[in-house]
């Protein structure tokens, strides 16, 4: 955030990792929401979500960064939902092509990837603006944030709301399903459970890195 | 961000001509890599139907072993090749001897969250309907999902009655879904409190289903009997 944000960022470590931690779309930036609440209520809706986000985010960061000195400035937007709409539908068939069930599961939550704030947050401020190494390095972090976060929404839905996890069962007949995980405030609630969590491991964090400078 | 660094450049607008040609050398572009992924996963998607298709009828009709795709429109009912499965309304099941076991149907209701889309299996023999299965719903989970689950509410259909009026021409007594512990007749469904509306939707969707299958269907009986097409490759 300090840097120039126009400017080209060389490659780093950070470049992948900002999406996972420092800016975790989910967790910190609170981008793309919708999925996340919507088919998060099991692991592997979560789980085959989060990877077509990811499949996404890369091929659409990649091309985006390659056709960037030939997009004319004042039709970008509409290149980039282009461009975002032919990953989407490919993932689309891909799905239907790997599980019905699946995608039945994930219903509309597929297409609507188009409008997930992410993709056209990483288009316009990332991918159009570095070179294509990084945008794909940057894409495929903030990728794996997504899943990451979409992961931990599911499984913890999942074992409340099912008892199972992956669809496999964990406890015995006596258990009783908490059905409100698996519906949509179950979602609201467990996003704020981990909201709450990364908000005070982040506290945490930043409160002891100027103790350690002292020591320094 | 402040105004030194950013000096205001002129506002030069590139022509119409090369913004159009860039929007549309990107929609090619895109255009051919969606027509492409298409024709790569089409056959595999087709398959995919079909088997889910089968899983549902062979799990309706668990005597059977082929199964044969017909078409009902109207008052006629044509056999289809195993190609054009995405025709059929009629799946009649066999078994391994070649008599007809039962006959599969697709029915619909509206239930709590969505339609609920079923395909129920109907035994000529007994003139009822002996199982269905979900095929599509969006019901509350832990809730609407009990219509599968619970076993006091499969015990509705073992078989449920739908028998034809003397004329042939409609049920002699309507399907329909009664409270929890109220079943006195073999056409009613005794519904599972708690669930209400979706298993009331179950004996609209079989209600309806067979008030206009069943009719046309038993007429065309003696074209059910034997299996028209053998193409079952598995």
């Amino acid at each position: 955030m300090a840097t120039d944000p126009r400017a080209p960022e060389t490659l780093s470590l950070a470049t992948f990792t900002q999406g996972i931690w420092q800016e975790n779309p989910v967790f910190v930036m609170l981008l793309g929401l919708c999925p996340v609440l919507a088919v998060t209520n099991t692991a592997t809706n979560a789980l085959a979500m989060g990877l077509a986000t990811l499949f996404v985010l890369l091929c659409s960061g990649v091309l985006v960064s390659l056709l960037r000195k030939i997009i004319p400035k004042q039709v970008r937007i509409a290149c980039y939902i282009i461009i975002i709409a032919t990953f989407v539908t490919i993932v689309d068939y891909a799905i239907q092509a790997i599980s019905l069930d699946l995608h039945r599961a994930l219903g509309a939550f597929i297409q609507l990837i188009v409008v997930n704030c992410v993709i056209l947050g990483r288009a316009e401020s990332y991918a159009s603006k570095n070179t294509v190494i990084n945008a794909f390095v940057n894409a495929l972090g903030m990728g794996v944030g997504f899943t990451f976060a979409l992961l931990c929404l599911g499984v913890v839905r999942e074992i409340l709301g099912f008892g199972t996890l992956f669809g496999l069962t964990l406890f015995g007949a006596s258990f009783q399903p908490w059905a409100v995980f698996a519906l949509p405030p179950g979602g609201f609630f467990v996003l704020a459970g981990w909201l709450f969590l990364f908000a005070l491991i982040r506290k945490r964090r930043a409160a002891a890195i100027p103790e350690e400078s002292h020591v320094a | 961000m402040s105004a030194e660094t950013d000096p205001v450049p002129p506002p030069v607008l590139p022509s119409s001509r090369k913004l159009i040609t860039a929007l549309a050398a990107i929609a090619m572009i895109s255009g051919l890599l969606v027509a492409v992924t298409y024709e790569v996963t089409a056959p595999v998607i087709k398959l995919n139907q079909q088997r889910a298709l089968e899983q549902a009828i062979f799990k309706v009709l668990p005597a059977a072993t082929v199964h044969a795709n017909f078409r009902l429109e109207g008052a006629t009912l044509s056999a289809l090749t195993s190609e054009r499965f995405a025709e059929a309304n009629v799946f009649a099941g066999y078994n391994a001897d070649q008599v007809l076991v039962g006959i599969a149907m697709e029915g619909a209701a509206r239930g709590y969250q969505d339609v609920v889309k079923i395909l129920y299996a109907y035994d000529p023999a007994q003139n009822g309907i002996t199982g269905f299965t979900v095929l599509q719903s969006s019901e509350t989970p832990g809730i609407g999902d009990k219509v599968e689950t619970d076993a006091a509410f499969q015990e509705n259909f073992n078989p449920l009655d739908a028998s034809l009026n003397a004329g042939g021409d409609a049920l002699a007594h309507e399907i329909i879904t009664v409270k929890n512990g109220r079943k006195v007749n073999p056409w009613e469904i005794d519904g599972i409190s708690g669930a209400t509306i979706t298993s009331t939707a179950i004996g609209h969707a079989l209600n309806d289903s067979a008030q206009a299958m069943l009719p046309p269907l038993l007429a065309n009986r003696d074209l059910l009997i034997a299996p028209h097409t053998k193409g079952e490759d598995d």
